[in-house]
């Protein structure tokens, strides 16, 4: 039986039925207990970190899944799932579990400058984390100032023409990042078998994790950076992508978990 | 006005990172789907759930239900319609018409749909909007707009106007304006359907598609018109279009999604391919 921990973060049922589909049993639980005791965990997400961590620890769910890793569950992160493992997230300055060290970072919002695969996290302008519309989102995925100008766009912002002679330079991050994107794999890993080099995942998030051990990264994805959107360590793997909204290569993976044995 | 700082972007890098998505659109009336000509005279076609596993492995990549059953006591059916393709289908799929309330918008999104698409009840009540992204996120929520062309005049300056009731009442709101709006609400994308082009096959309205993606921040999605391969890699390159809605060019098998995506391919488009295997052979 796969357990498929419900912290109160939106519709786990999608995961639920993926699961079902794949002929797998699963239940959607919130007991700590059960957590503990799962033979396979899942923690799907949608959501912001702080209110998922908030909402694990009133119920002792961040202790339960500790335990799990500990005992070597094999366990699955999804989304907002990828990045509570991490030690914090930007999101909320939420601590989070800390089964792999590093932490969920927000996406540029403003703008990048230069050669964008030469961008590095350093690099960050500003994060204007306050002003960002709250709601039951996605991932931190709602965002009403999606574009900020770019410094100098207002030269040309009239004149469609002089803006296919700009040198894109300086370029402005859609946030959040939403729709099919790629996967890089770095690094084999079980639950990637079978992926192919062509295939696309689909992405709701504002957040991504950035692991502190490359050795802990499997596959990246570029979008305004190269960040990485599959990670894992022992017994726990996880996904910035929705494996559940990714046709066949999403379902492939929620396979190869379900017969994981690591 | 926030004007065209899209077209800096679009044909440089970002949004070219993402795929441009072909999402076929099916009307469904008491459960079963039907495509309109100009909403008139719909066609009985069959099984929305069948269809939508047969687009699901085609590689479509995203789908859009329209419910158009006339009668609110029967809307349940739809919903029924909205869990049994959410069991089929791993692919994100939004649902709108006759979507009224926030009750409304809440039933689809847990009967399993990705997002919900408002139309002439966001033009009655545009809180209808901000209140579903509150709820739900703005990723959820679409704004479904229906356009015509009326050339310019007082109160529409952009010459095209929002309609409702199926293009047959004109509510006095520009498009363009309408669109802004919409967005500043929180709407997470925009489904632009021209009732001029709708039905017709000779293509998307252009001008209309650029004008509204040129001057929005969200994801649009171009509908109405489309009849060949040709109409979509001109919307979604010209057109500064994100997505690009397919009915009966595929419906009535002239085309298939592997057509049209191996097309724009060619073209230099950015596509998802379609997928080479199965996850669960058994199927």
């Amino acid at each position: 039986m796969i357990v498929i921990v419900d912290y109160g973060a939106g519709n786990l049922t999608s995961v639920a039925r993926a699961v079902s589909y794949l002929g797998y049993d699963s239940v959607i639980t919130d007991n700590p207990e059960k957590i503990a005791a799962a033979e396979r965990v899942i923690f799907p997400g949608v959501g912001a970190a702080g209110a998922a961590m908030e909402m694990m620890q009133k119920k002792g769910i961040d202790l339960a899944l500790k335990k799990a890793f500990e005992s070597k569950t094999p366990m699955l992160g999804i989304c907002v799932g990828c990045q509570i493992i991490m030690d914090r997230s930007e999101e909320n300055d939420a601590l989070c579990l800390g089964l792999i060290s590093g932490e969920a970072r927000e996406f540029f919002r403003n703008m990048i400058t230069g050669n964008m695969n030469s961008c590095t996290i350093e690099g960050k302008i500003s994060s204007p984390l306050s002003e960002r519309s709250a709601g039951a989102c996605s991932c931190g995925a709602s965002s009403n100032d999606k574009f900020t100008k770019p410094v100098d766009s207002a030269k040309s912002v009239d004149d469609t023409k002089s803006m296919n002679d700009v040198e894109t330079d300086q370029v402005m991050l859609k946030v959040p990042h939403m729709g099919w994107n790629g996967l890089d794999i770095v690094k084999d890993h079980p639950l990637l078998k079978g992926i192919k080099a062509e295939d696309e995942f689909y992405f709701v998030h504002s957040y991504f994790p950035v692991p502190v051990d490359q050795g802990d990264v499997y596959g990246t994805t570029e979008y305004g950076i190269v960040f990485a959107s599959a990670i894992g360590r022992d017994n726990l793997f996880a996904t910035q992508f929705h494996l559940e909204k990714s046709g066949e290569p999403g379902l492939m993976i929620l396979r190869n978990f379900c017969t994981w044995k690591p | 006005m926030e004007t065209v700082i899209r077209k800096f972007f679009s044909d440089g890098d970002i949004l070219e990172m993402l795929s441009k998505r072909i999402i076929p659109c099916l009307d469904v009336r008491e459960g079963r789907t039907t495509k309109g000509i100009k909403f008139e005279n719909n066609v009985d076609i069959g099984d929305p759930v069948e269809m939508a596993r047969f687009y699901y492995e085609a590689g479509a990549d995203e789908l859009v239900f329209y419910d158009i059953t006339a009668s609110h006591e029967k809307r349940n059916i739809m919903i029924d319609v909205v869990r049994r393709v959410a069991e089929t289908i791993f692919i994100p799929f939004s649902v709108g018409g006759g979507i009224r309330t926030l009750e409304d918008m809440r039933a689809v999104l847990l009967a399993g749909a990705e997002k919900v698409s408002v139309n002439s009840a966001a033009v009655k009540n545009p809180e209808i909007i901000s209140q579903g992204a509150r709820a739900f996120g703005n990723q959820c929520v679409v704004l479904g707009m229906d356009v015509k062309h009326v050339g310019e005049k007082k109160g529409i300056p952009s010459g095209y106007e929002i309609v409702i009731n199926g293009g047959r009442t004109y509510v006095g709101l520009d498009a363009l304006e309408w669109a802004q709006k919409g967005q500043l609400l929180g709407a997470g994308e925009i489904c632009l359907n021209s009732i001029d082009a709708d039905g017709t096959k000779d293509g998307y309205e252009m001008d209309l598609t650029r004008l509204i993606s040129d001057n929005v921040t969200i994801p649009v999605i171009a509908s109405g018109g489309a009849g060949k391969p040709e109409h979509l890699a001109q919307v979604l390159t010209t057109g500064h279009a994100d997505a690009a809605l397919i009915a009966s060019m595929v419906h009535y098998g002239t085309y298939t999604i592997e057509d049209i995506k191996s097309y724009l391919v060619q073209q230099g488009i950015k596509i998802r391919p379609a997928h080479t295997y199965q996850a669960n052979p058994s199927r």
